[in-house]
């Protein structure tokens, strides 16, 4: 999906919605602002400062963290190596320079340690991720992103996969992740997740951003009637049907 | 997620017969179980099974396809497969002896340019199967048939040294891991020595590295993998190098254990019974899950069927049937507990 003038921005201590229709071009912004694709024209500024991504890694570098709604990492490795996984701490001394041997317990500890600050209740480091239920996992991915994200997290569909009770937890989890001061950039089918969460709510439609609103401004049924292309009229006669949300238009103009 | 339901969730897992199921799923239990009752069954059928000497002899078969397997996990645990491990092994083994004796190289010299042919063919696979993304079944199938015929072309279809040709006889480093020492009554072959010291080291980059996390990580889920900014490419690259240099070693072992160079080793025997050994152990050819331990099982569970079979009077045709038939179900095992676990 390709994206044309879809302009964003984050500012501190904020959650950042990104809502769309399939093919809206939301996950093609996130993976652009993740690294794992890369921009043909246009620029990414951190702190102001111009940066490139040209893999994954360079955008972890510059201290933006993704989670994807496909859940666990490593599910055959335990919570503490995914949470390190691809920065291992390795022992002190010739064990760890010479051999590279890794310093397992003290990574145990400081993932336990880092999921007890979030009140992620898993007891044991030493678990398979493959073992734990689907919140679970998601708590481990989103444990592993608060922990490295300096600048920015960005949580993909985090709770797509999650029953009603997961997702609570999850949610609970990404509002702890904004208290310790990380902006936080959500992308979500989930409108009354998104309205709960967010600060502001950026929508967008055929690779473009159509309109920024925050939940106090406006309703559920009035983002996504922006959301799908509904016109104003459309919009109104819908809320006076039902007050729900409106149906897809067939081909509106945007507001 | 908080501290209540995890604990409500435990009791699950305290039940007995779930701790039984975990103990029995835990890695290298099932291929050990599996080995007790081989070893229990052919030392029933034959008293001399379980002597010392002949223990010593079936570790000695398996030194040569236990490091082959070593090579052979490590491709399998990043969800690919080698097929030319054998025939890579022949092709070392070839240039070993050959330049050794024909060509006047210092034995150790000979050595290493066998050993480093083989790193060159796993370099090759690596770039296939990492840069241009091929299929490695494909890409190893490909090297299986080109190690092959280099191996009858440089070697013109003769063993080394020539038989009745009245030419040197192989220098003594190339035959170093074919001698013994003592232990007792029993002579352990410093080769089988070396094949544990190998696999101590798989074991020890495996599971206390954190190459050894990336390979696994690369395997359960190469995109997942990429995307928490392992290279992965640089991990397959890796990992059929270190296969290479494992088949190289394999074939200083097979020299010295044939005192030969021949150009007809490793066609079939070895490179099945290398896959055998691995998914005996318990290595899942779906990538991501494994343990070089299990495959020193495996690979001893191989040895054990070759050499109980021959001690009972089995016809040699029958132990290629035997092991086809293992490999099959070790595969269907792999198979039936990763549709379980999805």
């Amino acid at each position: 999906m390709a994206l044309d003038g879809a302009d964003f921005e984050l500012y501190p201590n904020e959650i950042v919605a990104v809502i769309g229709d399939n093919g809206a071009g939301k996950s093609t912004l996130i993976k652009a602002l993740s690294g794992a694709l890369q921009v043909d024209n246009g620029e990414i500024r951190l702190d102001g400062k111009r940066v490139r991504f040209r893999t994954p890694g360079d955008a972890r570098r510059a201290g933006i963290e993704t989670v994807y709604q496909d859940l666990a990492v490593a599910p055959s490795l335990d919570i503490a190596s995914n949470i390190f996984l691809g920065r291992e701490a390795r022992r002190r001394g010739p064990l760890g320079v010479g051999l590279r041997m890794l310093a397992k317990r003290t990574m145990r500890r400081e993932a336990s340690r880092h999921l007890q600050e979030l009140k992620i209740g898993i007891q044991s480091m030493s678990q398979r991720v493959e073992n734990l239920s689907g919140g679970q996992r998601q708590g481990v991915a989103v444990a592993r992103a608060s922990k490295w994200a300096q600048r920015v997290a960005i949580m993909d569909e985090p709770t797509a996969a999650l029953g009603v009770k997961e997702t609570r937890q999850v949610i609970d989890l990404i509002l702890r992740v904004r208290e310790r001061g990380l902006p936080v950039i959500l992308i979500s089918h989930d409108m009354p997740h998104v309205f709960e969460l967010a600060d502001r709510i950026q929508i967008m439609r055929l690779g473009k951003r159509v309109a920024v609103v925050t939940p106090q401004t406006h309703t559920m049924p009035e983002a996504v009637a922006i959301m799908t292309g509904a016109t104003q009229a459309e919009l109104e006669q819908t809320l006076v049907k039902d007050g729900e949300a409106p149906p897809a238009a067939s081909a509106g103009e945007g507001p | 997620m908080n501290p209540t339901e995890s604990s409500a969730q435990a009791p699950s897992y305290r039940a007995p017969v779930e701790r039984a199921r975990r103990i029995l799923a835990a890695p290298a239990v099932g291929p050990f179980l599996a080995l007790l009752l081989t070893m229990a069954f052919f030392s029933l059928k034959s008293d001399r099974f379980l002597q010392g000497p002949n223990l010593s002899l079936v570790l000695q078969q398996v030194m040569v396809v236990g490091v082959l397997a070593i090579g052979q996990t490590l491709v399998i645990l990043t969800a690919g497969i080698d097929l030319s491990v054998g025939t890579v092994m022949a092709f070392g083994q070839i240039v070993m002896t050959k330049l050794a004796i024909d060509s006047g190289y210092r034995p150790l010299t000979a050595i290493v340019l066998g050993i480093l042919a083989c790193v060159a063919f796993g370099l090759f696979n690596g770039s296939l199967v990492a840069g241009v993304r091929l299929p490695a079944f494909i890409v190893t199938l490909g090297t299986l048939n080109i190690a092959f015929a280099l191996t009858h072309i440089y070697s013109n279809d003769l063993t080394y040294p020539p038989g009745n040709s009245g030419k040197a006889e192989l220098p003594s480093a190339l035959l170093f891991w074919g001698r013994t020492f003592t232990i007792g009554h029993t002579d352990i072959t410093y080769g089988v020595v070396l094949m544990f010291v190998l696999f101590g080291l798989a074991w020890f980059a495996l599971t206390q590295t954190a190459w050894g996390r990336h390979v696994y990580a690369t395997g359960d889920d190469p995109e997942a993998a990429r995307l928490t900014g392992i290279k992965t490419s640089r991990v397959l690259l890796s990992v059929y190098m270190v296969g290479g240099l494992m088949y190289g070693i394999a074939a200083w072992l097979l020299v010295s254990r044939t005192e030969l160079g021949d150009p007809n080793a490793g066609q079939t025997t070895e490179n099945l019974d290398a896959i055998t050994a691995v998914v005996l152990g318990g290595t899942s050819l779906f990538g991501g899950r494994g343990t070089v331990i299990g495959t020193l099982i495996g690979a001893i569970i191989v040895g054990v069927f070759r050499n109980g079979l021959t001690l009972i009077g089995v016809e040699v045709i029958y132990q290629y049937l035997v092991t086809g038939i293992l490999v099959i179900l070790a595969v269907s095992v792999d198979q039936l507990t990763h549709r379980r676990r999805l």
